[in-house]
């Protein structure tokens, strides 16, 4: 029975996982740019690699030993022509690509804006050890762990992290950026459909990194302002010392809205006004130099 | 007095690495109680443990790389059962375990299974190719041997005394700062690396020495086969970019015992600093591995094609232009670090350009199959299965190189899947090629050969098997390095490649059984010509094993191919082509126990800096410097093998040579 539910798993997340789940089901234009690209560029490799896999296992077979009809040519080691098509076919393939590269490169910068008629929405992200803090610095408010957008929006996001490297990724939305303390990155992206979708970190932090899931939900323009609202009604205040107790490390998946943020605590954070987070910490250093670890 | 070092550094609590580690040092005593029972011992120092006969050094070097390869997937199966197990919920390994697992996992195979390996080939074999008698430096030789096995004494050391990092296998601060991983994991891994580092660094000089002035009369650049001039450009690299290993982790070493803030969060120092230089030691890394694997196919399809390697000369171009442009791509491993779009074409298009002498190699190989005799004997197998599979890695390496593409894959399982697809399919596959290959040259006696292909088949398929599934894993943005996870859709292919790390295992096991057959055997394998592929570099022009001075009389090259060329001639003429040479007495240098006592106290410096025991590094500085006294002022470097010996041993096989090549020209 259980095994029947296995297979029955394995044959529909097979069919539905390849396209529904991941990069290769984009909700947002940045997500369908590096889709495409992608997709372009392995088209482009195909093209040469299946006729050279399959040149491979046929030369290897055809010219067998024990093959008599072969031909046979035991010392036949050069031939101009031959090297110059050897060294042209992928020359050519890589200027192709790399076109596509160059192009690629500059039209999805992750810190180029989105064009559009609308204002972007500004949210400063900081990774915390182990969960994410998301500023709305427009709005006054701020989340752990949840992101929320509003659809077609494009949105501006500033990265920074608290203590350790992390990287900021949601898959289905655009591509990653990494978070590090003392600076702020940048990424723009832009959500197409209405959905909750999950982002993860996607560099190593340490023991929590596992538990840096969020849910992205994208949502209407009004379901965007009730939101707004909702956290704005919250008691929380977000400053100083509240962000040092959030910089220790924690695993909690909670879910925390702030009604208040102090003005300006993204760039205390990003010019260490606000101190990093502290690891371990002072007690469990103590603890783990006695234990020898 | 010990520093940090109490009796709670040894994990009492967990099970799993005190029952590994008991099963080894049960193993290891098992084998050295053996060895001393018999009566052996006295044979291993002598004849193994202080020799610095390059071909000794070269077997050490692939032993030590065999049996980590059995700890490094040890730490894979883990690690693929860990994640199989941790569906909604923690599995089997929390966190601060499985963390050193994976940083483990990536730290042995690197450094302690492919680069010993690589290492190990290109000693045992360059001499032969090149026709002389030793490396430029011997002893030199030993030491950087037992300074790469005391790196890798420590790191299993941090098995039961203490932790491993738990930072992955590039420690990336400002985690692998002090004030982030607190404990002497990732001390553990600095001294490790220092130590093998200096002592490939070593092994570098060494082989870039014996390539550029040691070769045989006649042995011109463009007479040197392929795998010598793969050796020459790898250890090219290895002078550049080990220095900048050594460097980048002495300098975290200073952040992490003297406060300096190189990568701290503070005081001015720069986490991507380190990212930066360890890529820039870390991608002609990459090439150092590979390179040699590329010279073992060229003369692997050679031999198995009965063909001279096609376009030779592109061969050498293409492997110096890899050489090169291997400087100038380290920053694709963080195109999502935000450098901007110049940055970050530039390095993607240069990516790219690497790839074309790599096309360029595939398709010399295949047309050096092209019209010749391919015999399908394991060395063949491994390197037609490597062909197959490293179109496809490097496919989706170049398609990685294209940034936006890498916006989406950085990190992820795809990721993982690129990499142990060229690594495994590349330089791991080319080194079982070279280990069947090369392996009846070592011992006198080949591999068995059914054994051989069940070991590919089941290594092949596994290989699919289990990282295949990676790469979807990566499109369904799966990130590299979770313990645990909670999303349906990745748990079937989490699954899938467990099962394949599996039948990998088989494949290892497969590998062991043809060895102990093997060694059964022996007397059905042996191999008495010293040519059992019908070979054509001068390493089949010897005996197997050959000899401690390699060759009784040095060969005098007058061609590509030079034993081809001799062997045509022979075989035209149906007799040697000499007459029995005048034999001369040889000099050999003498055997010396620098290099592993210089290793003992290089292993009691690293051991008492992890644990803070200075006092007890004071100690090992000074043994170091006396072991290097006592060998500066030795007084007799060099012993004579007298001519008559040299005669005695060349003559049986100039025999049997002579009388099978008189056969094939009769035929």
């Amino acid at each position: 029975m259980r095994l029947r539910a296995l297979a029955l798993l394995l044959c529909v997340t097979a069919a539905l996982g390849g396209c529904t789940q991941g990069i290769l089901d984009p909700q947002g234009p940045i997500a369908d740019g590096e889709r495409l690209i992608l997709l372009d560029a392995l088209a482009i490799m195909l093209l040469i690699a299946v006729p050279t896999i399959l040149a491979t296992l046929w030369f290897a077979w055809w010219f067998r030993a024990s093959n008599r009809a072969a031909l046979y040519r035991p010392t036949w080691a050069y031939s101009d022509k031959l090297e110059v098509i050897v060294w042209a076919i992928p020359a050519l393939v890589v200027l192709f690509l790399g076109g596509v590269a160059w192009t690629g490169a500059h039209q999805l910068d992750p810190a180029r804006p989105i064009e559009s008629s609308l204002r972007p929405l500004e949210i400063q992200v900081v990774s915390l050890d182990w969960r994410w803090l998301f500023i709305y610095p427009e709005q006054h408010i701020a989340t752990i762990n949840r992101l929320v957008i509003p659809i077609g929006t494009p949105v501006h996001f500033r990265i920074t992290s608290s203590s350790v490297m992390n990287v900021f990724f949601v898959p289905r939305i655009g591509g990653e950026i990494y978070a590090m303390n003392g600076m702020a990155t940048q990424l723009n992206l832009l959500a197409r459909n209405v959905g909750r979708f999950p982002g993860l970190s996607a560099q190593f932090s340490g023991d929590g990194f596992s538990d840096m899931a969020f849910n992205t939900d994208v949502v209407s323009e009004k379901g965007f302002r009730d939101f707004v609202r909702g956290a704005s009604a919250s008691s929380k205040r977000l400053d100083g010392s509240e962000y040092i107790s959030l910089s220790r490390q924690s695993t909690s998946a909670e879910v925390k809205l702030f009604g208040k943020v102090a003005s300006g605590i993204f760039d205390d954070i990003v010019s260490r006004r606000l101190p990093p987070g502290s690891g371990p910490g002072p007690a469990a250093q103590a603890i783990m130099s006695q234990k020898g670890m | 007095m010990f520093g940090r070092l109490t009796w709670q550094a040894i994990p009492w609590s967990e099970p799993i690495p005190l029952i590994a580690a008991g099963g080894v040092g049960f193993l290891l005593a098992a084998v050295v109680g053996w060895v001393f029972v018999k009566g052996y011992a006295p044979y291993m120092w002598k004849e193994w443990i202080t020799s610095v006969d390059h071909k000794r050094i070269g077997v050490m070097y692939c032993l030590l790389a065999l049996v980590m390869l059995l700890r490094g997937f040890s730490d894979a199966l883990m690690m693929r059962s860990q994640q199989a197990v941790a569906f909604h919920g923690g599995g089997y390994l929390p966190p601060d375990h499985y963390n050193q697992i994976f940083s483990a996992h990536g730290t042995i195979m690197i450094f302690f299974v492919a680069m010993p390996f690589v290492i190990g080939l290109m000693n045992f074999v360059v001499p032969l190719q090149l026709g002389i008698r030793d490396v430029a430096f011997p002893t030199l030789n030993s030491v950087s041997f037992w300074l790469t096995a005391a790196g890798a004494l420590l790191v299993n050391i941090s098995l039961v005394v203490g932790e491993f990092a738990r930072t992955g296998w590039l420690p990336y601060p400002p985690l692998s700062e002090l004030q982030y991983s607190p404990g002497v994991g990732v001390d553990y891994y600095l001294w490790s690396l220092q130590i093998s580092g200096a002592g490939t660094l070593l092994s570098g000089i060494n082989l870039v020495t014996t390539i550029l002035k040691m070769r045989a009369p006649g042995m011109s650049y463009t007479r040197m086969p392929v795998f010598c001039w793969t050796a020459l450009a790898s250890n090219l690299l290895i002078v550049a970019a080990f220095p900048v290993l050594t460097a980048v982790t002495a300098m975290l070493l200073l952040d992490r015992y003297l406060g300096f803030h190189f990568f701290t969060n503070e005081m001015g120092g720069n986490p991507m600093m380190f990212v930066n230089l360890i890529w820039v030691w870390g991608h002609p890394e990459v090439y150092i591995l590979v390179l040699p694997a590329f010279g073992v196919f060229s003369e692997v399809i050679s031999t198995f094609s009965g063909k001279p390697l096609f376009g030779y000369r592109s061969m050498v171009a293409a492997t110096m232009a890899i050489c090169l442009l291997s400087w100038l791509v380290w920053l694709h491993h963080f195109f999502t670090m935000g450098a901007g779009a110049d940055v970050n074409g530039f390095f993607g298009i240069m990516t790219m350009i690497i790839a074309v002498p790599t096309g360029v190699k595939v398709y010399n190989w295949l047309f050096t199959m092209y019209g010749g005799k391919v015999r399908f004997e394991p060395p063949m197998l491994w390197s037609i299965g490597f062909m197959v599979t490293f179109v496809i890695g490097g496919m989706t390496g170049v398609l990685m190189a294209v940034p936006p593409a890498d916006f989406v894959l950085h990190n992820s399982l795809f990721l993982v899947a690129h990499f142990h697809n060229v690594i495994i399919g590349g330089v791991l596959f080319g080194l079982f090629a070279g280990y069947n290959y090369w392996f009846p040259k070592a011992f006198g006696f080949r591999l068995d050969e059914k054994w051989g292909k069940r070991a590919f088949w089941l290594w092949f398929v596994g290989f699919y098997a289990a990282f295949m599934p990676l790469y979807v894993l990566g499109l369904l943005g799966m990130t590299r390095r979770m313990q645990h996870f909670d999303r349906p859709e990745w748990y079937p292919w989490v699954l899938a490649a467990a099962a394949g790390a599996g039948l990998i295992t088989l494949g290892i096991g497969a590998q062991i059984v043809q060895l102990v057959v093997s060694i059964r055997n022996r007397a059905a394998l042996r191999d008495i010509t010293g040519d059992p592929w019908d070979g054509r570099t001068l390493e089949w022009a010897t005996a197997s094993p050959p000899p401690a001075f390699n060759f009784a009389v040095m060969p005098n090259v007058k061609g590509e191919e030079p034993y081809w060329g001799m062997k045509t001639k022979a075989r035209e003429l149906a007799h040697l082509l000499t007459a029995e040479p005048s034999y001369q007495p040889i000099s050999v240098p003498r055997n010396t126990a620098t290099g592993v006592v210089t290793a003992f106290f290089a292993v009691v410096i690293g051991f008492a800096m992890i644990w803070r025991i200075y006092w007890l590094a004071g100690i090992g500085f000074v043994g170091l410097y006396a072991a290097f006294v006592a060998f500066a002022w030795r007084n007799r470097s060099e012993e004579e093998i007298p001519a008559a010996e040299v005669a005695r041993r060349d003559r049986d096989n100039r025999f049997v040579r002579s009388s099978v090549l008189a056969e094939g020209a009769s035929q």
